[in-house]
This record gives structure tokens, sequence and C-alpha cells, in this order.
């Protein structure tokens, strides 16, 4: 699949890839310059893979209440809501951001349908689909995936909010994180969120397929002269993972739950009903057996996805991403040790191919923007 | 060293082939321009010790980037008697003169290899515009 802007990536020196079935850029001109420039200035990534799944009629709210890990009923006009969706054994099925329609979207005629939607990780699209069918879905609910109608794009750094105004308003610095609103923009009315996946501040944007060459062509050009520019999905792993964001195939998958991950504040099993919230009640009651931790090594070679956590001679664990940190300069991961190796400040080696190379449990995230 | 000089294996490794001092045959090996381009954002680079014997075909070193890591295929058999010792502290040279500052490694070249399973360079020119798309 193509997204609005793939063509526009590849005749802009984007090395495309397929990334879950879509055509994507890796990188423009080198990851390591890409991820400074969002770090410092302002980044401009095209995620319009990611799946946009609309909701709406009397029952959207209750049903959406019972497939996720946190509460949906009860989210105010605009807020959006960090959960997961898990199975019956608890074991994660996708990362999901939830959104209730901000109260600026009402007179929104495209939207009018819609009280809520989610957006969903573009390799897990089909199964939360088809999972929402399953259960089954509602009579007294509808629901749009829109993913092919519009396109998502995220401009993160420091510099975002200068690149934005602009162009859709001062507005959207009284934003809260977390938030979302309408914003219109040459006639078409965009979605807006003060979210994204860099541990930087920013905004994400759902626009119409038709208008987004045209908008991301206008964010590109103002982005340069701020210093910033088009970023792929290269830094966006290498930011998202110095931000200690978890992503799903690699931090999450369906035999680990969200307790297992460290994401205890997205569980909310408080007098609540969903698929797996029992396994997770007794999980919560007995303790994990395993810890996503940080890793940081000592020398230069790159820990990667699968490779063993070792601590004096005993496998303790496996990393599930690694990358270099172009913020620290030095290779980092993150696993899961068995929690009694979790403790911060604990030496372990990394078996990089058949060598062990020293490292040392880290407190996370490795990166934390100032302010 | 011009590109146009030497002669290069599939898997981007190029060589220098001189004669010694001792009229044995000496090749200095790297890896190519195209290489470099495509792994972009190195990292790190590890070279075989001196005198260590290397197979044609046969990984000698690794090189790894932010993105994943390659192994460096040696492109003839022999034994190495330099390496280049300032680049894993300043891979930068690779970026800027891969065929001049950024070398890997000189190896005395068995006495009955060939060079002929070598590209010169317009085939290997060929073969990368190849895989560039």
């Amino acid at each position: 699949m193509r997204t609005p802007l793939s063509d526009w990536h590849a005749s802009h020196g984007g090395r495309m890839v397929d990334f879950a079935g879509w055509r994507m850029p890796v990188q423009y001109t080198s990851i390591v310059a890409e991820h400074q420039a969002t770090r410092t200035a302002v980044g401009l990534f095209d995620v319009s893979h990611m799946g946009r799944i609309f909701f709406g009629g009397a029952g959207a709210e209750a049903f959406l209440d019972t497939l996720v890990t946190r509460r949906v009923r009860g989210m105010q006009p605009g807020q959006v809501r960090y959960g997961l969706v898990t199975n019956e054994n608890g074991g994660i099925l996708d990362d999901v951001l939830v959104y209730r329609k901000p109260d600026s979207m009402e007179s929104d005629v495209a939207y009018r349908d819609f009280t809520h939607w989610l957006v969903v990780n573009a390799s897990n699209r089909d199964k939360i689909l088809s999972w929402i069918s399953d259960r089954p879905l509602p009579s007294d609910v509808v629901l749009d995936d829109r993913t092919e109608a519009t396109a998502m794009i995220a401009a993160q750094g420091p510099r975002s909010g200068e690149l934005l105004t602009p162009l859709l308003g001062t507005e959207l610095l009284a934003m809260k994180y977390y938030t979302s609103r309408g914003v219109a923009l040459a006639g078409n009315n965009i979605i807006v969120s003060r979210t994204g996946y860099t541990g930087e501040d920013g905004w994400e944007l759902v626009v119409p397929s038709s208008r987004a060459p045209e908008v991301w062509e206008q964010l590109v050009s103002r982005a340069g002269l701020l210093g910033g520019g088009p970023a792929g999905l290269g830094c966006r792993d290498t930011l998202r993972l110095e931000a200690a964001m978890p992503l799903y195939g690699h931090e999450l998958n369906e035999n680990i739950t969200p307790l297992d991950a460290g994401l205890d504040f997205a569980v909310n099993l408080e007098g609540r009903e969903f698929p797996g919230a029992a396994v997770l009640r007794q999980q919560k009651s007995k303790g994990v057996q395993r810890a996503r931790v940080g890793l940081q090594l000592d020398g230069r070679r790159v820990p990667r996805e699968g490779f063993d956590v070792v601590r004096q001679g005993s496998t303790i664990g496996q990393v599930t991403s690694g990358t270099f940190s172009p913020t620290l300069d030095r290779p980092i991961a993150m696993a899961y040790v068995d929690t009694d190796h979790s403790e911060i400040g604990t030496a372990v080696d990394v078996d990089i191919r058949g060598k062990l190379e020293p490292a040392t449990i880290v407190k996370l995230p490795f990166y934390r923007r100032s302010t | 060293m011009r590109p146009e000089e030497l002669l290069y294996a599939k898997t981007h490794e190029w060589v220098y082939v001189y004669e010694g001092g001792a009229k044995e045959r000496i090749g200095r090996v790297g890896i190519s321009a195209f290489a470099v381009e495509a792994l972009t954002d190195l990292v790190y680079v590890e070279l075989p010790s001196i005198g260590k014997e290397l197979s044609e075909g046969k990984p000698f070193g690794e090189i790894e980037s932010v993105k994943a890591v390659s192994d460096l295929y040696s492109p003839v058999t022999g034994k190495v008697i330099a390496a280049n010792q300032d680049l894993p502290a300043d891979l930068s040279a690779l970026n800027r003169d891969p065929y001049g500052a950024g070398w890997l490694v000189e190896i005395e070249m068995a006495k009955d290899q060939s060079i002929s399973h070598l590209l010169d360079y317009a085939a290997y020119q060929k073969q990368c515009a190849e895989e560039g798309h």
C-alpha cells in the first residue's frame, strides 16, 4: 500500500522499504542527521500507515471501555489516552491511542457520526479490526476504518510549534499534552493532537488524503528554514528507543502482558472488565517474573533484537530492541530480564554474535527532553 | 587511489593489487563508496589482527551502522600484514575517502591466488546500478 505521500518520499531521496505492507521511507539523508534535526529543531514524519478507526453510535463509549485496558468512559472531549488491547490471557494485541472527539469538531460534518477513534499500529490494523468484529461489534456502534481516506503527519521537536502555528493558529500552543482539537485549514477540518513517538514536544495531524501532499510540502519547506525537515522510519525508531517507548513486535506481543512491560499506568482494573482483566488482576497480586529494562553498553557494538543478556555466565533475558543512540553516542537497548536481576546499576553482558560485551542496566528513559 | 584502478568483489570490497619488496603480491582492501553510502551512519568496524589467515569469500571482520551489521568478506586468500589502526576511532575516513584513508587491511596474497573472479570498475558499476533500485 502507498500513503498519499509515498510518491513524494520516493522522488525526494527517500530510501523506500516495505513496512507492514506500506511503502515507507527509512531515511532521506541519514538516520543520525534526521534524529538530531528532530531533537534540536523539527522532524516531519509521514505516519499515515498507522491505522485510524472511527467509532460512533450510542454504544461506542461503552464498547471501547470493554476493549482497552484503560477507562474510556469519562474521558473528556478532546482527551487522548494511551492504552492496550489485550486478549483473554492478558497478552498484548496492540498498543493504541484512544481519542474522544473534541468540542471543536462538533460542527464538522466529516466526523459527525463519530464520538471516538483509535490510532493503532499499522502491523496490527487487520488484527484489531477482526478482534473488534469478532467481539462482536454491538448493533448500536458504528465503525469506519479511515486509514486510507486520511493521512497522518507528525511534526516533532522543540521547533514544531513555530512550524505549525502560522498554518494552524496559536491555539495549538495552549493545547495540553495528550489532547486533540479540530482546526480549520483551507476549508478542511483537520484533527490535531499534541502527541508523538519521539520523546519531543510535537503534534500529529490527521488530514484528508487529497490534501496531504500540499500540507506536507508546505510543512517541509517551512521546516527547512527552522533547521528541520522530513524524517524517516529509521530515526523514528532511534528516537522512540531513546525515549524508551515500547514498539509492538519488539517490547510488546501477545505473550507479554502490560504488567510485564511495565505499563501499569495504562492498566485500570478497578471495577472494570475487558479481555484478560482477570489474568492481570492475578498477575498484579502475584507480581511479574520479568522486567523491561534499559541497557547501556561500554563498547560500540550494537545489541540487536533477540540477543541474550547474561549475568555471571547465566542468561537472564533477551534484548527486544537495540540501536546506537545518537544522543548518548553509545549503544543502547531495551530488554526483558528476570526481575531478580533487574536492579538499576546491575552489571551484565550482552552476547553479541558470540562475544560478551559489558553493559549496565540503567534507568529508563535514556533521554528526557528538558523543560 | 582512483576507483577505476581497482578490482571489486560482488560483496562490495575493493582490492588494489601491487608488488611488495620481495616480489610478493599484496592486496590492499577496502569497501566501495557505494557500500559506504548504502550503510550510512557507521558506528563500528572490527578488523582482523596481523598474521591472520584469510580465505577468499569468507568473512574477515564486520562493519556496523545504526541500522544493521554487515560482514566484511575477503576478496582474496592470504595473510593479513597490515590493518588500518586509525579507522575504528575515526570512521568518517570511510565517508571522506573510501579508496584512500578509509582502507581496511593489506593482505599478502597466496601464491596461487587468481584475481579473475574480481570485477573491474565497469562491471562493478553495472552491478551497483542494478542493486540501486
